[in-house]
């Protein structure tokens, strides 16, 4: 990378470390090298003591038990341990998990596993907005149902689920209720025990923590939950995770709750003006352009949108030396499939390939959209110009209605 | 994943964009690729009294190995007869903007524009 200003916007991706993260963890690197397991020197407890506090920390900031959080390596270890560990554990009492098209690989790809072991997955469709429909979700609960996991927000779209009312339907049926809250934590207040969620999976470096390091909530009392290890060895983390604990890691993540308790509130409200801003300004700038996500059910920082008749990837092409955002695109990806949740969100092929995802984060400027706002309206402007497809919209020709040679 | 010097030239400047009559006798039409897909390809050609090519234009909905594919082709095209311009291979695009792999499909959607257009145009003047 050049010393040239750039632009960050891809906060969903991962955010950046926050420095006062980076101090606190600096320390554990050399100064306390111990392993938090060595229970017979000073290196040891000191280690352990930094651990014991950074997990205050994360269940201070999820208003939770410290003995109900379990580190692991990130949220797609979380999601793993959680979907496997329940479906192992309680497989005397049922196999059957319910979940949504929408959610991310690492529980879809869990399910597709569990399913492999003997389990049985219903996958739910979502309404236009991405919203779950809480009919159909109770309506597919049956005798043999022991999980159902539904993410806190979309990774795309920043789409918020009615937790309350899922975790409200869990209680009815006796069915446990684990969701992917990766998005969520640490940007909107997140307590799961308000809302009746057993277990939920999260990671530090989406909340300005390190990367490497995520954990899982496990319920600890009214239901007392347990899931079977994924990992074996040393028994580590009330034998739920083995393997030595990586305390820098820890000390920062918990440093990255401890920060986000404090502040989130404002960050939320700052960058959901500066996201409106940016949105506003490509609606009123730009023609054809459509939000995906339900707006009145959405994380503050976060905006998807299609720029119709313009591929996401060639649109980035023209700003990416500046600006860092993600696509929908099929182009970004070796499958050449366009975003999977999109498209369960009933968007056609064509609009999914011309997404574009901003995700805002504590650092994020005014200075930042406004340059944003000026490059994304050049490009997609450009790209226009260049496109077959958009000549023929402005010229009247139904596109629908066109022989295309699909390849 | 960096894309060569010579793709992002014609991704940024890119050479022969625009439209030519398409009910011109002498002017053949290619439209490939669907928006589903994600990427349209439309390149034309005009034909002079000799059979070569005077001019050539695109216009593409894609990415931007798909933008390059289509301006690189034009410019080749330029000044060939048809059928030096139905020899035009994929690979040599391929080559010459160094595609990664997964863009291959750009350079395939560009000759079979190009076999489109010289076929449009035959089929007009047979």
């Amino acid at each position: 990378m050049s010393d040239k200003r750039l632009i960050y916007l891809d906060n969903n991706a991962t955010t950046p470390t926050d420095p006062r993260v980076v101090d606190a963890m600096l320390p554990f690197f050399h100064n306390v090298p111990g392993n938090a397991a060595s229970r017979n020197h000073p290196f040891g407890w000191a280690a352990e003591e930094a651990v014991d506090y950074a997990r205050d920390q994360i269940a201070k900031l999820l208003d939770v038990d410290n003995r109900e959080i379990i580190f692991t390596s990130g949220a797609t270890e979380s999601d793993n341990l959680a979907l496997k560990g329940v479906f192992e554990m309680y497989k005397r009492k049922g196999n059957h998990i319910i979940t949504l098209k929408t959610e991310h690989k690492a529980v879809l790809d869990s399910c597709k596993k569990i399913e492999k072991m003997g389990g049985e997955v219903t996958y739910l469709d979502v309404d236009d907005k991405g919203m779950i429909n809480l009919a159909e979700l109770e309506a597919a609960i049956k005798k043999e149902t022991i999980l159902i996991s539904v993410m806190w927000a979309n990774n795309e779209t920043g789409v918020i689920q009615p937790m309350k009312e899922i975790g409200d339907i869990c209680a009815k049926h006796g069915v446990l209720f684990m969701s992917d809250a990766t998005q969520a934590v640490g940007k909107i207040k997140t307590h799961p025990k308000e809302l009746g969620i057993h277990l939920m999976a999260f990671t530090s470096h989406k909340m300005y923590g390190p990367k490497g390091v995520g954990a899982l909530f496990v319920n600890r009392k009214n239901p007392r939950v347990k899931v079977t290890s994924q990992m074996d060895g040393g028994g580590h983390e009330r034998g739920m995770r083995s393997g030595t604990l990586n305390v820098p890691g820890i000390v920062g993540f918990g440093m990255a709750a401890e920060i986000a308790r404090k502040e989130m509130d404002a960050d939320a409200a700052r960058l959901s003006v500066l996201r409106d801003k940016l949105e506003q300004a490509f609606i009123d700038n730009l023609e054809e352009v459509y939000v995906n996500g339900d707006p009145a059910h959405r994380m503050p920082h976060v905006c998807n949108i299609s720029f119709k008749h313009v591929e996401g990837e060639g649109l980035m092409m023209t700003f990416n030396q500046e600006v860092g955002v993600s696509s929908g695109s099929a182009c970004t990806s070796a499958s050449l499939e366009p975003s999977y949740v999109l498209i369960a969100y009933g968007l056609g092929d064509d609009l999914a390939h011309s997404s574009i995802r901003f995700s805002l984060g504590r650092f994020t400027t005014e200075q930042d959209i406004d340059e944003t706002i000026a490059l994304v309206s050049k490009g997609v402007n450009h790209m226009r110009d260049l496109s077959p497809i958009w000549e023929m919209y402005k010229e009247g020709v139904d596109l629908d209605a066109v022989q295309w040679t699909e390849h | 994943m960096a894309y060569s010097e010579k793709l992002l030239d014609h991704f940024k400047n890119p050479k022969n964009v625009g439209t030519l009559d398409k009910t011109d006798q002498n002017v053949g039409t290619g439209l490939v690729g669907a928006p589903e897909c994600g990427d349209v390809m439309r390149l034309q050609i005009q034909v002079d009294a000799e059979g070569i090519i005077e001019d050539a234009k695109f216009k593409t909905f894609g990415c931007g190995s798909a933008i390059a594919s289509s301006s690189l082709a034009t410019e080749w095209l330029k000044g060939k007869s048809i059928d030096e311009a139905l020899a035009i291979d994929n690979m040599a695009i391929v080559e010459e903007l160094a595609l990664p792999p997964v863009k291959i499909h750009c350079s395939v959607l560009a000759e079979d524009a190009i076999k489109q257009a010289v076929n449009d145009y035959k089929t007009k003047n047979a």
